[in-house]
């Protein structure tokens, strides 16, 4: 469970990001919508303690983020190409994530075979490194090395910026599987307003760092939200 | 148009997050600068009145003599570090600009660069010098420097041209070494062959043209093969190797420490910025010979011992160790998500370290031909870096907060927020403790005192090694979002 409490973050009197009161149950697949300078990788790097909140505070498992870094073996995220070694291969990464969360070869290599059709052997013996693979190739090595090692809470922040219209089919069919584990919460955000309202049970709306929407999905969701963009 | 040109120079100059970083930086930019001219023009008037008085030879004569090191060595110099003329080309692809415009802006700009600029400072008193106190036709040393500044514009081009050669360069590099060898042994003397060239750019009045002639052709080629390479898919592409997985499975058995262990590796190895510190580690290397050869008058004293000591067996300690943790600066976001222990992370780095000096340590028992004190002297020089300097490198990193872009080389002597304050204060001890460390042991009772003392005080940093450990991880943590921020600046 990831309880936001009164959490601001302010840059130089700039308010980005501003939500009082926010709780993902365990198991939730959870999706943030919003124009661009809506908050939303904000919101995602507070949760990854990778900056500070101005005020508040998150609870990912009952772990303030801030305070205390257990909450570091049960999450994994991929927010952009800084989550990427650029001098490893696709292998070399995955194996150095794999053993940082204490697996070894073999299991890594489990757990791989299981998305080559997602790769669409563009990733695996590529003989080049992760930084010489095109954009949307970099993403998948990323989101998949998000998945190693069975985390409980996975943060993707636009996985499906791009990729490939087949990639993206087989991405949301992914995260599909994990939204449907009661174990694994998974937070996604997107500008692609279809399929985040596909693959996610719960949208959360934001606009210049505030919840202005919190729909639970339904039929008339990918309406309404079409209706408040449209604005 | 060119007008253009110079104001997104100009922004991309003042606005690059660096350059408007603090006051210091600028004051200590300031300040190599003029040091550098100052010993250019110190160099000149030292070399003219050092041959003619000390050596009662002719200066002209003996500068013609050695000017082919000088214009080999130039253009290796130029090789490792001036930058190549990019201007943000990308971009201006498709504007209506005349493709032609943008090469010769490019290229027009590397001819205002430091690299050439700053023989002036040597050649132009050189010159006054001779015309002055020597009685040289002022027409005739006129011809030699326009000569001269030929073959710079012409190592200028040069270098553009065999930019990412390097094959070629380290072939032109090991030739100057093995000519400089057989010179010094007195086996083959090079210049005596390239002297009368320089020689004749005085006496003659037409032997000037040749390497301005050569410049010209120099740049017309250079022009050439950037106009053609101006296309995504050719000079503007980033080039990619085939390259292999690697496992690197012997280090497992340094346990979680390991896998940073095996990442750095790959790191040095596949990057080449990274790897411009091992080959700065091999130079150290050499610095000693001119400590301990006497090579160096003001080098003689005692003290100095030790300050060689702690560079033959500390290159590579001083030159990856400042810049820790920036190695991993383009991706340390996911480093601090992942599930490390920063202890874990600090000591492969740690471990790195050590087994550099160690093996630099092996090596430099050539210097045993010295002599078993000198030999002595970067034995302890070894303790104490491993000891000591090793935290307070990793000490001095956690401060450091210039982003590496791992893939070029050109900026190692150029990352302007490495040098703050801070590191700058910590860097002191560096050197200075234990050569002062050493000059009580010496001068109070012997030099094996002095060595004594150095090593005690590199033991006892072992003895530390955790409590240090854990000061610097407390460091690391509060300094972590200040860190993630300034990584994210690119240059």
């Amino acid at each position: 469970m990831i309880e936001v409490q009164n959490i601001t973050k302010t840059y130089s009197g700039n308010t980005v990001l501003n939500i009082e009161h926010l709780v993902i149950p365990k198991g939730d697949s959870f999706g943030l919508v919003g124009n661009n300078g809506a908050g939303k990788t904000t919101l995602f790097s507070a949760l990854l303690d990778l900056i500070k909140p101005t005020t508040g505070h998150i609870e990912n498992n009952g772990i303030d983020v801030n305070r205390n870094e257990k909450w570091k073996t049960i999450t994994s995220a991929f927010i952009d190409e800084t989550f990427l070694i650029g001098y490893l291969t696709a292998e070399e990464y995955f194996y150095f994530i794999g053993e940082l969360r204490g697996l070894n070869k073999a299991d890594v290599d489990d757990t791989i075979s299981k998305f080559e059709d997602f790769f669409h052997g563009e990733i695996l013996g590529q003989k080049k490194y992760l930084r010489d693979l095109s954009k949307g190739n970099q993403k998948k090595a990323g989101i998949i090395a998000a998945l190693i090692g069975n985390p409980e809470v996975v943060i993707l922040d636009e996985p499906f910026a791009n990729l490939d219209p087949t990639t993206q089919i087989r991405l949301k069919k992914i995260i599909k599987e994990l939204a449907a584990d009661p174990e694994i919460t998974v937070l996604v955000s997107s500008h692609d307003l279809m399929h985040v309202t596909e693959v996610c049970d719960r949208i959360v709306v934001l606009d210049k760092g505030e919840i202005i929407k919190d729909l639970a999905t339904s039929e008339e969701t990918l309406k309404e939200l079409e209706t408040h963009f449209n604005k | 148009m060119f007008k253009h040109f110079i104001t997104l120079q100009w922004k991309s100059f003042w606005r690059s997050a660096t350059a408007s970083s603090g006051l210091w930086m600028k004051i200590f930019m300031g300040f190599w600068a003029v040091y550098f001219i100052g010993m250019m023009i110190l160099g000149a008037v030292g070399a003219y009145f050092g041959i003619k008085e000390k050596l009662c030879l002719d200066p002209l004569t003996v500068v013609n003599k050695f000017l082919v090191y000088w214009w080999v060595f130039d253009l290796v110099f130029r090789y490792a570090l001036q930058k190549m003329p990019v201007i943000n080309i990308k971009p201006l692809l498709i504007l209506p600009f005349k493709k032609s415009k943008t090469v010769s802006f490019a290229l027009g700009k590397t001819v205002l660069s430091f690299f050439n600029v700053i023989h002036g400072f040597f050649f132009v008193p050189f010159s006054i010098l001779l015309i002055v106190k020597g009685d040289a036709s002022w027409i005739q040393v006129l011809f030699w420097n326009i000569g001269l500044i030929g073959l710079i514009y012409a190592n200028n081009f040069l270098n553009i041209l065999v930019n990412n050669k390097d094959n070629l360069i380290y072939l032109i590099g090991g030739t100057l070494a093995i000519l400089g060898g057989l010179h010094y042994f007195g086996y083959f003397d090079i210049t005596t062959y390239t002297a009368p060239f320089f020689q004749g750019l005085y006496n003659t009045v037409y032997i000037w043209m040749l390497p301005v002639l050569v410049s010209v052709v120099l740049y017309v080629i250079a022009y050439k093969s950037f106009l053609k390479d101006l296309y995504l898919d050719a000079g503007l592409a980033s080039k990619s190797k085939n390259i292999k997985t690697e496992n690197l499975d012997w280090l497992n058995r340094f346990g979680k420490t390991a896998t940073f262990l095996k990442n750095d590796i790959k790191l040095i190895k596949r990057n080449k910025r990274a790897r411009s510190t091992v080959i700065l580690s091999i130079v150290f290397l050499f610095y000693g010979l001119l400590f301990f050869t006497g090579a160096i008058e003001a080098y003689e004293g005692p003290v100095w011992r030790i300050f060689a000591g702690i560079f033959v067996s500390g290159g590579f300690l001083l030159s990856f160790g400042q810049f820790v943790p920036s190695w991993d600066s383009s991706y340390y976001p996911l480093m601090m998500t992942q599930n490390i222990r920063y202890k874990e992370y600090l000591s492969s780095k740690w471990w790195l370290m050590v087994i550099a000096t160690f093996i630099s340590t092996i090596l430099a028992s050539a210097y045993l031909y010295f002599g078993w004190e000198t030999y002595m002297a970067i034995l302890v020089g070894a303790i104490f870096n491993m000891g000591v300097n090793s935290h307070i490198v990793l000490w001095a990193g956690a401060y450091v907060k210039t982003p590496i872009d791992l893939t070029s080389n050109k900026k190692a002597f150029g990352d302007k927020q490495a040098f703050n304050i801070k590191t700058l204060m910590l860097s002191l001890p560096k050197l200075a403790l234990p050569m002062i460390l050493y000059a009580i042991g010496h001068y109070a009772y012997s030099p094996y005192a002095g060595y004594a003392l150095v090593c005690i005080a590199g033991m006892a940093g072992f003895a530390f090694r955790n409590m240090v450990f854990n000061k610097i991880e407390r460091i690391y943590k509060t300094e972590k979002y200040k860190t993630i921020w300034a990584y994210k600046q690119k240059k």
